[in-house]
């Protein structure tokens, strides 16, 4: 079995409304000096060593993320 | 003989009962759909109704579209069935590809829930042959992920073939780009919304009865068939 990480993220471009509002608290709560917040997901998947790349590559483009709006990131951090 | 236009359930769907009522009220007749069924029932159409199906979990409409019975929606769209969406059912159709685009968190991340005007630009698909072009209609809008967004080449597509739908006016409630409120598929067959026209059909229990003329724009589609 091998631990793979999926991270899903707004594209740069794309408004990225919950990003600002978490941004937009900090100063209020006394954290200063962040300049800017981007929310995304991370996904955390055990995976059968069977399962190749490229079948990982096609579970994040067309299921966890969706590529309109969204980059994705697959990771093996541990086999 | 009556055209049958289904209306899906999926875990989570809100509005298909009303969906429904607008569809008998529009002198069709309405046939329940099933989201586990991969079964069609043999209806001429089929509306997919507003909620949040499966919770909204990983992006709204990002699994219903894997349901059974949109496999069955899919196939039967992309040889001619008109398909309507509405809100959860817009997102819906954008996952399953039958829409181009994606409906996102509101700018400003509030739920928006009112009475919205909308400008018909586009009345000649099969859900909005009944509109006079750049009529103005009144129908409530209720949704938290309701900002339309898409590449910018997909948005000047939309616009040069005229198949932004519906257009919001008097004011953009959630930030979609060019103000889209609705689209159609390229050959007019497909239609996605985010106001709820199944909520404006008798001025009893909606702020107009606008929102009977996309049912009755399929039922002369299917008459006319």
């Amino acid at each position: 079995m091998a631990r793979v990480v999926v991270d899903v993220m707004p594209k740069p471009e794309i408004l990225d409304p919950q990003g600002q509002a978490v941004a937009n608290a900090l100063p209020r709560l006394g954290f200063a000096g962040i300049g800017s917040v981007r929310q995304g997901k991370h996904f955390e998947l055990e995976v059968d060593d069977s399962v190749d790349d490229a079948t990982l590559a096609k579970i994040a483009e067309t299921f966890l993320a969706n590529p309109v709006v969204e980059d994705w990131v697959v990771r093996r951090v541990e086999s | 003989m009556t055209a049958r236009i289904g209306v899906i359930t999926f875990p989570g769907t809100l509005d298909d009962t009303d969906a429904a009522r607008a569809v008998d009220r529009s002198g069709a007749q309405s046939v329940a759909l099933w989201h586990a069924d991969a079964d069609l029932k043999g209806v001429d159409a089929v509306v997919v109704p507003g909620g949040f199906s499966y919770g909204d979990y990983l992006r709204a409409g990002a699994i219903a579209r894997f349901a059974p019975v949109m496999s069955e929606v899919i196939t039967a769209a992309k040889q001619g069935m008109p398909v309507l969406g509405i809100c959860n059912g817009f997102q819906i159709l954008c996952e399953a590809g039958l829409l181009p685009g994606v409906l996102i968190r509101n700018k400003g991340l509030h739920f928006v829930c009112r009475d919205q005007w909308l400008r018909v630009d586009n009345s000649t698909s099969a859900w909005t042959s009944r509109f006079d072009q750049g009529a103005e209609i009144l129908i409530p809008l209720k949704s938290g992920e309701g900002c339309y967004v898409a590449d910018q080449h997909v948005l000047d597509e939309l616009e040069g073939e005229g198949r932004v739908a519906f257009r919001y006016v008097g004011g953009n409630p959630n930030g979609a780009l060019n103000d889209i409120a609705g689209i159609t598929s390229a050959n007019g067959r497909v239609v996605g919304l985010m106001p709820h026209p199944e909520h404006a059909i008798d001025a009893l229990t909606g702020p107009s009865d606008d929102g009977l003329g996309l049912f009755l724009s399929a039922l002369d589609t299917l008459v006319a068939a």
